[in-house]
């Protein structure tokens, strides 16, 4: 249960070994989250995190989860709900593909769409469905800036976040009046496994920042967390860039 | 006034008529979670509402009162007392009220005080249940005196996770009715109970008031005055500093004779006449009680008392009830909500209190109702909060800065002393700790597992705190 000062007991984490939600886990770790399981597919890197968690106190438990095989999920979560009331889900797993190839490739740009996409409504499903018949509970959804709107330069993966942010906004409107909470937050370019080796926009940020702000959105129940922060106000703007001129802009 | 409950002819419809979902909170107004929540009107129709729970189980709630999550239970169905709300029987020559568990202090006040006769233990508020103040175990201004409000059930009927409803008295059934008296709800239903009242000649108080400097003030002072008052609190300001640090106004008192009336209230003597002072405003008022204003609070309720006072006539209200006369009075906090920390340390560990107190006073945290009481010996409830030394409450706004931290370290403060916290007041406080400040947690919990093997009883405060 979360407490009133909206610290966390428990959390699930779908894509365990993002390094923003290790940087989330950490954190509430460190403060009251001692029950925590890690899903997703099975890597040295998932084991460590595992590893890390448990000397700052939390019995953690890794759950092979893999965010493509869609049939599967209802077991695999239920499996955890059934265990456990689960306070927070961060769902965090994600790829970012590689544009140009994608590009040319239909199976590569639909395994993009399905994981980002089709895996994050499969699951959110499921999870949305435990979280109410629990009463209480918030599920945070990693979506990004490119939802907002999509550019020429990572198209395919923007229009699968795009896809992710309506879903999971849609769902948050689905879960007035049962308890659950849906927080959609956007983040930047977050220095990451992911963005590694590729070069930095403006207004980077780092994945405990991002932490930080998904923690106090938690505890405030808000609905829409930017990181950094302005980039709400960036994209406000944006949003009315008439299109070749946003087209040509350098990001 | 002889009617028994059972004799209620059983209802038509079925008890689950009117379940519905809604999102509880306690009176603090943080962390809500969505129930199905039943409000039956007969005694009958609990069995069903009790067996027929989900797997999320089932728990009572009266009024609301308890600050956190204990009539809370998240998923699963709630049972709100508040339409059992009969009185069954008096017996006015000996005061003894049998009443079902969602009647209030208010209407037991109400019906009793004109007859001559007072609750044994009231708490800050009068609008809680029976069966709140028997979950709760809750202790009042005289449990030095009287001690907590089980040592005055003489008998109650407790409907079982089975359906079953078994009286329970302390001496036929010792182990239930303590682990009930204090078990937060987690041992079944209360449907009703027979408590003993007390004699008292008018409905006014003879209250004596002044003021004490300083915390070691206080402590001498309160001190004192165990064997002299039924009725003593102080309330103490945590936000002076330095000399004036802990500066307090003592308030004791017991029920006026007769003769100690004025000759008008004298042709009324035994009225009960609370007084409302209207609401606060509706609208949450975000950050109304920051520092500033909680200091000039405390700097004008300070000024505002008598150096030193004797023989003041308060009504029941003024003297138990100063805040239900404000209704809604924790909206005052905005939508963010507060919480209530509340411990009690043993006499002889005055040096944890004044570190408290200090450690309140530095972090500056608007904590502007704060209560300072001594405590006689606890009860046998297995999870009851009262114990022999000094109790403290203070309010604090959730947004406080620095709260969850301040809290922690004084949670280890009160733990090393020996001390404990008030589970009907605690929102946030470490599972682990629980162990350690309730000795008896274990058998509690071996009790639960015999009477309830499934956990038919569960509440969020239960999930929190791996009752
Ligand atoms: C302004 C204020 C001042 C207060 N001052 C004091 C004080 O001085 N001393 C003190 O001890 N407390 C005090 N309290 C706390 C209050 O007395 C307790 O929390 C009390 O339990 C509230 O009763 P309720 O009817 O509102 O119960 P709820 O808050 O609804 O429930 C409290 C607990 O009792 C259980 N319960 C309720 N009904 C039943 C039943 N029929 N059978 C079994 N279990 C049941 C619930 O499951 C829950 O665990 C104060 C509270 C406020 C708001
Ligand atoms: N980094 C950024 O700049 C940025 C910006 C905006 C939004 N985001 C979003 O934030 C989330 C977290 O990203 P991150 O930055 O922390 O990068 P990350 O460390 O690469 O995390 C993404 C995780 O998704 C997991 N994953 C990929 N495919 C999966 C599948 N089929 N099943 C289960 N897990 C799978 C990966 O683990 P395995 O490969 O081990 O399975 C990886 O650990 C992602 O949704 C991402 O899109 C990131």
């Amino acid at each position: 249960m979360k407490d009133s000062l909206g610290a966390p007991q428990s959390l699930l984490v779908l894509g365990g070994s993002s390094d923003i939600a290790m940087s989330t886990a950490r954190k509430m770790a460190a403060a009251r989250t001692k029950k925590i399981y890690l899903a997703g597919r099975p890597s040295q890197r998932i084991e460590d995190n595992a590893a890390e968690l448990r000397t700052l106190g939390a019995t953690v438990e890794v759950i092979p989860f893999d965010a493509a095989a869609t049939d599967d999920h209802d077991k695999v979560l239920s499996q955890v709900f059934a265990a456990d009331d689960i306070d927070v889900v961060l769902l965090a797993f994600g790829v970012l593909g590689d544009q140009a190839e994608d590009e040319k490739d239909p199976a590569r740009a639909v395994a993009v769409a399905h994981v980002n996409y089709t895996g994050a409504v499969s699951s959110g499903i499921i999870v949305g469905q435990a979280l109410k018949k629990q009463g209480h509970g918030s599920l945070v959804v990693l979506s990004s800036v490119a939802a907002e709107r999509a550019r020429r330069a990572n198209f395919i993966y923007g229009s699968s976040k795009a896809g992710l942010d309506a879903f999971a906004q849609g769902l948050g409107d689905s879960m007035v009046g049962t308890g659950v909470h849906v927080m959609v937050v956007r983040p930047g370019f977050v220095d990451t496994k992911m963005t590694q080796g590729k070069e930095k926009t403006p207004l980077s940020t780092t994945p405990d920042a991002v932490a930080d702000l998904i923690i106090t959105g938690l505890r405030r129940g808000s609905h829409t967390v930017w990181a950094p922060g302005a980039f709400r106000y960036v994209m406000s703007g944006l949003r009315h860039v008439p299109r070749p001129l946003f087209r040509r802009l350098p990001m | 006034m002889n009617r028994d409950v059972r004799d209620v002819a059983v209802p038509q419809q079925s008890s689950t008529d009117g379940v519905h979902a809604e999102r509880l909170y306690g009176w603090g107004m943080t962390s809500p979670s969505v129930a199905d929540v039943a409000d039956p009107t007969a005694v009958e129709q609990l069995a069903e509402l009790v067996t027929g729970a989900g797997p999320r189980g089932v728990i009572a709630r009266g009024l609301g009162r308890s600050y956190g999550d204990p009539a809370q239970n998240g998923g699963g169905r709630v049972v709100r007392t508040t339409s059992l709300n009969k009185i069954l029987n008096i017996d006015i020559e000996h005061g003894i009220v049998t009443a079902q568990a969602g009647v209030s202090l208010h209407q037991l006040m109400g019906t009793m005080l004109p007859l001559g006769w007072f609750v044994p233990v009231t708490p800050g508020t009068r609008y809680v249940t029976v069966g709140g103040a028997i979950g709760a175990d809750i202790h009042g201004k005289n449990h030095h005196s009287a001690g907590s409000f089980g040592q005055h059930v003489l008998s109650m009927d407790l409907l079982g996770a089975d359906g079953q409803i078994r009286t329970l008295t302390p001496a036929t059934e010792p182990e239930l009715f303590w682990a009930t008296a204090g078990g937060m709800g987690l041992t079944g239903i209360v449907t009703q109970a027979t408590i003993a009242f007390k004699k008292v000649e008018t409905a006014r108080i003879k209250a004596d008031i002044w003021r004490a400097p300083d915390l070691d003030g206080v402590l001498a002072e309160l001190a004192a005055t165990d064997d002299k008052y039924p009725y003593t609190v102080a309330w103490i300001d945590c936000l002076s500093t330095g000399r004036n640090l802990g500066r307090s106004v003592l308030t004791c008192g017991d029920f006026a004779k007769l003769d100690e009336l004025p000759a008008k209230v004298r042709k009324d003597p035994r009225k009960f006449s609370p007084l409302s002072l209207g609401k606060v405003p509706p609208v949450p008022v975000s950050g109304l009680l920051n520092k500033m204003t909680g200091r000039a609070f405390n700097e004008m309720w300070f000024r505002k008392a008598p150096v030193r006072k004797e023989g003041v006539i308060q009504g029941v209200g003024a003297f138990f009830h100063p805040l239900d006369g404000i209704m809604e009075w924790n909206r005052v906090y905005g939508p963010a909500g507060f919480l209530q920390w509340q411990f009690v340390i043993p006499f002889g560990t005055e040096d944890t209190l004044r570190q408290i107190v200090e450690r309140i006073s530095a972090h500056g945290a608007p904590a502007a109702l704060t209560v300072l009481k001594r405590f006689g010996e606890g009860s046998p409830g297995y999870l009851s909060f009262p114990a022999k030394g000094w109790t403290l409450a203070l309010d604090f706004p959730t947004n406080t800065p620095g709260l969850a931290q301040l809290l922690d370290d004084m949670d280890e403060k009160v733990l090393e002393a020996g001390g404990r916290l008030y589970l009907a007041k605690d929102s946030r406080m470490r599972p682990e700790l629980l162990a350690e400040m309730y000795p008896r947690l274990e058998a509690f919990r071996k009790l639960r597992a015999e009477i309830d093997p499934h956990q038919v009883f569960m509440s969020d405060q239960a999930r929190r705190l791996h009752l």
